[in-house]
């Protein structure tokens, strides 16, 4: 058998891709935190709240109304967003005029807040939620055997998440976007109602978070621990990528995944910790992140 | 501080409620638990629901006695755990604190328990040391242990040829215990280990690659030393990958298998030391616990709860409240004194290294098919009886047997 620093190649190769699965969750998320703060100027913490709000809104559907999968995948988004823009409309819209650091301890609370009522109401053993019969099964790839549900995790991310660097680089939405975030004033005098665009953004961005849930719920338990988990890596990845990038923390998030897929064969104690690492020295090396435009 | 009129009155105030309490000592416990993070459900508020329906059988007003309960949350932090235990033992005058689900906190909060001759009741902790090298006449543990759990599940899956394994170990004091005294076993009775991994606790929720490496070593059997929202993960994700190995729930609870549901989890075999539907005076526990706790059914932890409170009051009624308050040390030699008896674990007793004795069962995750409903998830597979069912006494290395 062919051995890799004294690792098996198949078994290197089925971590890669492993990697590669957990890089497309840290994409999705650090795509929507990446629009928001690009849009916004705000450091969503509640991000992982409302991911696990994505899977569980899924997991309601399909209990009490019997909606599955597909449907799901659209629906429990643009539930999930309405909550959002309610959120934006009614609370983080009071706090743009002020330093970073308000939004943050904002969101932040609300995070806690929300984990705490799903956590009152469904425990944290978490609800099961069954892989759709369409997607069961799995294809022996020769090096592994290869989930069909994953593969299609991986593909459902890389769409969308390629779709909104197209909307936001490539339409006159986008460019609007843009414009605005350079200076609102300006494009608010060419008749665009900015307050609106903003509250959009931020409901798509909890939308992104939301689908990243519904895509997450048959793999992970629905448990509203689930955000948490992810949360720092995604912030890592968002950081490394460049504050803001959308190119940036896509190409972050699916590396980071790869990293950190390695080293839970190598040295699995350190999985949690690699992505900190990988920080710290992206930051000494190029402090505004791999992607970050120069001020 | 300046003597003014506010203070005088208030000391003033405050001192017929210093005399009221002298007269009448209130017993204060402390349930310290896991209330968020992966083992709420299987401890959490279901420990604090037992431990009312605890004080409320025995009839404490009845008795004359006056307790006051209070809770915290360990957040699965032996730092926050420790802060917790001393502010109740200092601040507070906490004197029993029950349960702590965790062992990396319950090692820490026996330590303190010791150092301020408190008394501490553990239920859902793991780790064999809090018996062994860590032991202490503070200290009694209650429930099972890593040993008990290695013995059990792990000689049966070795007996029925189950004899190589690989271990997914959460990497801390209770995942670390529980691959070691379970390595014993499979080694003492000829099997071997292939490999493991230790993966970062709390916050790893992505399991695919450690089962891929398990796999990938050629094992027969899956030993997943972890617990809660961890094993469940394991399990699913092992399905999803179609690992064929055998899969040894080292600890499980009676909610992970209703969190799993029976079409993942049929067919795994694991050990509890009470099981809700085992006789009928579990039942009858059972039943009154329930409408306390949203309808669900209580874990060995809860029933743990139970239990050592049930015989921590009888020994203060022995003893007086007075000295109990004054001596944890005496009143723990106190229970180990007094034969154990209650509906969960039925009789037993306590031995001197502070563990707790009675059978540990082993069960089997019925089919979907032979399910009556919610919660009927066990059928019954071998009994260890008290006294083989925990590691002698003498092999513990606890200091205070020695002398």
């Amino acid at each position: 058998m062919m051995m890799i620093f004294g690792i098996p190649a198949p078994l290197l190769f089925g971590q890669l891709l492993l990697g590669l699965i957990n890089g497309a969750f840290y994409a999705m998320l650090s795509l929507g935190l990446a629009v928001i703060f690009g849009m916004l100027n705000i450091i969503n913490f509640a991000h992982g709240a409302l991911f696990m709000m994505g899977a569980f809104v899924a997991w309601i559907l399909l209990d009490q109304l019997g909606i599955g999968y597909f449907p799901s995948l659209i629906l429990a988004p643009l539930i999930v967003g309405a909550f959002g823009v309610i959120l934006e409309r009614t609370i983080i819209s009071r706090l743009y005029k002020l330093d970073h650091l308000y939004g943050l301890l904002l969101t932040f609370g609300l995070s806690l807040v929300i984990e705490g009522l799903f956590r009152n109401a469904y425990g944290s053993s978490g609800l099961p939620y069954r892989i759709p019969d369409i997607l069961q099964g799995a294809t022996n790839l020769g090096f592994m055997y290869m989930p069909i549900y994953r593969g299609w995790v991986v593909v459902a991310a890389l769409v969308v998440c390629l779709s909104t660097w197209a909307i936001i680089e490539k339409t006159s939405l986008g460019a609007t976007l843009r414009a605005a975030t350079e200076n609102a004033p300006l494009v608010q005098a060419f008749g665009v109602n900015v307050p609106r665009l903003i509250t959009l953004t931020y409901g798509a961005g909890v939308a992104l978070a939301a689908f990243a849930g519904v895509l997450a719920a048959p793999i992970y338990s629905v448990n509203p621990n689930m955000g948490t988990n992810f949360i720092n890596t995604v912030f890592a990845v968002v950081v490394i990528g460049g504050m803001g990038s959308i190119l940036g923390s896509i190409v972050t998030g699916f590396g980071l995944g790869v990293i950190e897929g390695l080293t839970k064969v190598f040295y699995p104690q350190a999985s949690a910790t690699v992505v900190f690492v990988v920080m710290v020295i992206i930051l000494l090396a190029r402090p505004r992140g791999l992607f970050g435009k120069a001020a | 501080m300046s003597l003014t009129r506010r203070t005088l009155l208030t000391t003033a105030a405050a001192l017929p409620a210093v005399a009221r309490a002298q007269s009448a000592p209130v017993l204060k416990i402390g349930c310290l638990t896991d209330m968020s993070g992966p083992y709420k459900d299987l401890a959490g508020p279901g420990a604090v629901a037992a431990l009312n329906l605890a004080l409320e059988e025995y009839g404490v007003s009845g008795k004359g006695m006056k307790v006051e309960v209070l809770s915290a949350d360990h957040l699965n932090k032996p730092d926050v755990g420790a802060t917790v235990a001393r502010q109740w033992f200092d601040r507070d005058g906490v004197d029993v604190i029950v349960e702590v689900a965790n062992s990396g906190v319950a090692l820490a909060v026996a330590g303190i328990a010791k150092e301020k001759n408190k008394v501490y009741l553990n239920t859902g902790a793991a780790t064999s040391d809090l018996t062994g090298s860590a032991c202490n006449a503070n200290t009694i543990h209650w429930v099972y242990d890593t040993y008990m759990l290695a013995k059990s599940t792990g000689g049966a899956m070795v007996k029925t040829g189950g004899d190589s394994w690989f271990f997914i170990t959460a990497d801390y004091a209770f995942g670390k215990a529980l691959q070691r005294d379970t390595t014993d076993f499979v080694t003492g009775a000829g099997g071997k280990v292939m490999g493991s991994v230790a993966y970062p606790f709390p916050g790893t929720s992505d399991f695919s690659s450690y089962l891929i490496q398990a796999q990938a070593s050629g094992a027969k059997v899956l030993g997943m030393a972890n617990a809660g929202a961890d094993t469940i993960n394991t399990i699913k994700q092992a399905k999803e990958f179609g690992i064929k190995m055998r899969l040894a729930g080292l600890l499980l609870f009676l909610t992970d298998i209703h969190s799993l549901g029976l079409d993942v989890a049929q067919g795994i075999v694991l050990t509890d030391s009470f099981y809700w539907d085992m006789n009928d005076r579990a039942r009858a526990f059972s039943n009154r616990f329930s409408p306390k706790a949203g309808g669900a059914r209580p874990t060995m932890v809860q029933a743990g709860v139970y239990s050592s409170i049930l015989h921590y009051l009888k020994a203060a009624s022995a003893m007086g409240v007075d000295k109990v308050k004054l001596d944890g040390a005496a009143t723990i030699a106190q229970m180990k004194k007094m034969p154990t008896d209650d509906d969960c674990f039925g009789p037993g007793s306590i031995r001197a290294d502070g563990r707790k004795l009675h059978p540990a069962y082993l069960w089997e995750v019925k089919k979907p098919s032979e399910s009556k409903g919610p919660w009927d998830y066990y059928k019954a597979l071998a009994t260890t009886p008290a006294d083989q069912a925990f590691r002698p006494l003498d092999k513990g290395g606890c200091p205070i047997v020695k002398s």
